[in-house]
C-alpha cells in the first residue's frame, strides 16, 4: 500500500502496453468500424449508424431474438457449471490424500484434463458419448434410458454440462488445494484443543483460507464458461437446432459463417461490453478483498 | 506428524477415487479407441481392442501433413510463452514495486484482456495479420495468444514479485548493481518459481486454444488440433485415427505436468494465497 510514487515505472510497463494495445486495441477500432456499416459483399460498405445496435437490443427482431436467445443460454450454462463446479471442487480439495505418492499421482491426474487441447475434448466427448461407438452413450442406452446427444436438447445439454465439470472442475479443486495447504497445523491443533466439530473446522478455518483462492477460480470459470466456443462446438455444433448455440458460436457463425460482417461486429462489441463490466465487479470484489486481508494482517 | 490438513477419512478417499475414476473414464475410452480397427471400433462395443493395431498412430508418424501439425503447435506455443514472459517480467515489476499514473486502470485494463472472448477477436485478426503479411506463420499464433497470455503473466508474476521483501532491491541498491543486473543475477532467481508457474500457465493456454489458432492459419503453420478437424473422408468418419491424433495431443501436456508435478499445489496459488 505505500508503494513509492514513480511515474518512470511506465518505461516497465510500456512493452506489455505496446503489444496489447497493438492486439486489443487495433483490432476493436476495425470493429467498430463495421458495426456502423452493412456490407452486400464485393466490399462495398454502406452507413448504417446505430441500426444493428438496435436490432440487436430488440427482442423482436431476427437479429436481436437470437443474440438475446443466446445470451440467456450462456447465463443459465455459466450458472449452473458453477453451481456444481464450485461445491464439488472445493470437495475434492478436501479429499485429497495427505502425502507420500499418492499425493503427486492424484495431482498429475487432476491437472490433465486442462491441458488437453479444447477440440480434442470436445472429440474426447463425442467418441464416449455416442451412443453408437461410446461406452459412455451405450451403457446409458443399454440402462435402458434413451440417450442421444446429437437429437435431444436435454441430452445435449447434459452432456455438455458433464463434459465442462470433467474439464475444468480440477482448476477449482487445486485452487482450492493451494489454498488448503498455506493452514499451519496449529489452527487445526487448536481446533481439536477447543473439540471443534467437522463442519466448524470448514467454516471458521478451512473456507475463510480459501476464500481469496475461490474468488480468482470463480472468476475464471465464470469468464471462461461464458466464452466457451471449442468444446461445444466440436461435440454438438450447436445443435440440436440452437440448444446449445452459446454466444461464441453464434458470434462465430455470423462473423465466418455468414460473413455478416456488420451484425457480428455490432454483437461482439455489446458481448465485450458486458464481459467487461461483469469483469469490473468481480475486480473490485477482489481488490476490495485483498485490502480487507492486508488490514486483518497488519492492523494499525 | 505433520497432517497439513484434516486426518484423511474413508469418505474423502472414496470421493477421491470416484473423481479420479470420472477423470480417467473417457480418456481411458480415446486410448482404447486409438488402438481398435475401425472395423472393430464400428461393430461393437469393447472394453479393450479385441486386435491391438497400431495403424493409425504409423499414418500420423508417416504423413508429413500429420506431424508437421505437432511442430506448427508446439512453434507458436514456444514463442508466444517466451514473448509473454520477456515483457511481463519488467511489467509486473513496475505493479509490484511502485506507484504510477493511471496504474489501477492499467492493471484492470490488461486483466480485461484475459477476460474477452476470443470469438469477438477472431475476425478482425484476420484483418489484421493478413494485412501485416504474418497470416499463416506461427508468429500470427504467437502474437495473437499474447492477447490472454502476456497480462496473465503479468498478474502471475506481480502475485510472486510481492512476495519478496523490497529490502532486498534497496540492497543491491546500495550494493552498486545497476538495474539490468540486479533484476536478472538476484531478482530473477528469487521468483524462479513464480516464472515457471507463469512460464506453465502460457504454455497451457496457447496450447489448448483453437478458434484463434484454426483462424491465422491455412496450411503452413497449420497446428495439429486443426489437422484433426479433417478426419471426415468419403469413407465416413476414421475415429481410429482421430482418436490416435487425440492421444498424441494429450502427451505434451502429461510430460508438462509430469515433471512439475511437485509445484502444482504452491503453483496453483499463484503466490496469493
Amino acid at each position: 500500500m505505500d508503494k513509492p510514487v514513480n511515474n518512470a515505472a511506465w518505461l516497465l510497463v510500456a512493452p506489455v502496453f505496446l503489444i496489447v494495445a497493438f492486439s486489443a486495441i487495433l483490432p476493436i477500432m476495425t470493429v467498430v468500424n463495421y458495426s456502423v456499416q452493412d456490407t452486400f459483399g464485393n466490399n462495398q460498405f454502406f452507413w448504417n449508424g446505430l441500426g444493428w445496435f438496435q436490432e440487436l437490443l430488440d427482442p423482436s427482431t431476427e437479429l436481436g431474438g437470437r443474440f438475446l436467445d443466446a445470451l440467456w443460454r450462456n447465463l443459465l450454462f455459466s450458472a449452473i457449471i458453477l453451481a456444481i463446479e464450485v461445491p464439488l471442487g472445493i470437495l475434492v480439495a478436501l479429499s485429497m490424500p495427505r502425502e507420500g505418492w499418492k499425493v503427486a499421482a492424484t495431482l498429475v491426474i487432476m491437472a490433465l484434463p486442462l491441458l488437453i487441447p479444447w477440440n480434442v475434448v470436445g472429440t474426447i466427448w463425442q467418441v464416449f458419448a455416442r451412443a453408437d461407438i461410446g461406452l459412455g452413450g451405450w451403457a446409458i442406452n443399454a440402462l435402458g434410458i434413451d440417450y442421444n446427444y446429437t437429437g435431444d436438447p436435454l441430452a445435449a445439454w447434459i452432456t455438455i454440462v458433464v463434459m465442462d465439470v470433467w474439464h475444468w472442475t480440477s482448476l477449482v479443486a487445486l485452487l482450492c488445494y493451494a489454498g488448503l495447504k498455506s493452514i499451519p497445523d496449529a489452527y487445526y491443533q487448536a481446533a481439536r484443543i477447543d473439540g471443534a466439530s467437522r463442519w466448524a473446522i470448514f467454516t471458521t478455518i478451512q473456507l475463510p483460507k480459501m476464500k481469496r483462492v475461490l474468488l480468482i477460480a470463480v472468476l475464471l470459470r465464470f469468464m471462461d464458461s461464458f466464452m466457451i466456443y471449442t468444446e461445444p462446438f466440436v461435440l454438438t455444433g450447436g445443435g440440436p437446432g440452437n440448444a446449445t448455440t452459446f454466444l461464441s458460436i453464434d458470434l462465430v457463425k455470423i462473423a465466418l459463417g455468414q460473413f455478416d460482417l456488420g451484425k457480428a461486429a455490432a454483437m461482439s462489441l455489446v458481448y465485450n461490453l458486458i464481459v467487461l463490466a461483469l469483469c469490473w465487479v468481480f475486480y473490485t470484489v477482489m481488490t476490495h478483498a485483498g485490502t480487507e486481508r492486508r488490514q486483518e494482517e497488519n492492523p494499525a | 506428524m505433520s497432517s497439513h490438513v484434516q486426518p484423511s477419512s474413508r469418505a474423502g478417499t472414496f470421493v477421491m477415487a470416484l473423481y479420479l475414476a470420472f477423470l480417467i473414464l473417457p480418456i481411458y475410452w480415446l486410448v482404447n479407441m486409438s488402438l481398435k480397427t475401425n472395423f472393430e471400433i464400428n461393430t461393437t462395443v469393447s472394453l479393450w481392442p479385441n486386435e491391438i493395431t497400431f495403424e493409425h498412430y504409423i499414418k500420423i508418424f508417416t504423413d508429413s501433413s500429420w506431424y508437421s501439425g505437432y511442430i506448427n503447435s508446439l512453434t507458436y506455443v514456444a514463442l508466444n510463452t517466451i514473448i509473454s514472459i520477456t515483457l511481463a517480467l519488467p511489467a509486473a515489476y513496475a505493479f509490484s514495486r511502485y506507484s504510477f499514473v493511471g496504474e489501477k486502470h492499467l492493471f484492470f485494463w490488461l486483466l480485461s484482456n484475459r477476460m474477452a472472448p476470443p470469438a469477438v477477436f477472431a475476425l478482425p485478426f484476420f484483418n489484421l495479420y493478413s494485412a501485416i503479411g504474418l497470416f499463416d506463420t506461427p508468429w500470427a499464433v504467437a502474437l495473437a495468444h499474447c492477447l490472454f497470455n502476456v497480462p496473465l503473466a503479468v498478474w502471475i508474476l506481480e502475485g510472486f514479485m510481492s512476495g519478496v521483501p523490497r529490502e532486498i532491491d534497496e540492497t543491491a541498491a546500495i550494493d552498486g548493481y545497476s538495474f539490468p543486473r540486479f533484476f536478472i543475477k538476484i531478482f530473477m532467481p528469487l521468483i524462479a518459481s513464480g516464472i515457471g508457474v507463469a512460464a506453465f500457465f502460457c504454455f497451457m493456454f496457447s496450447w489448448v486454444e483453437l478458434l484463434l489458432a484454426r483462424t491465422l492459419t491455412a496450411t503452413n503453420a497449420k497446428p495439429i488440433a486443426v489437422t484433426m478437424t479433417r478426419t471426415v473422408s468419403a469413407a465416413g468418419m476414421d475415429w481410429g485415427l482421430l482418436a490416435a491424433a487425440g492421444v498424441l495431443t494429450i502427451i505434451p501436456g502429461a510430460l508438462v505436468i509430469w515433471f512439475v508435478r511437485n509445484y502444482i499445489a504452491k503453483g496453483f496459488a499463484l503466490g496469493r494465497v
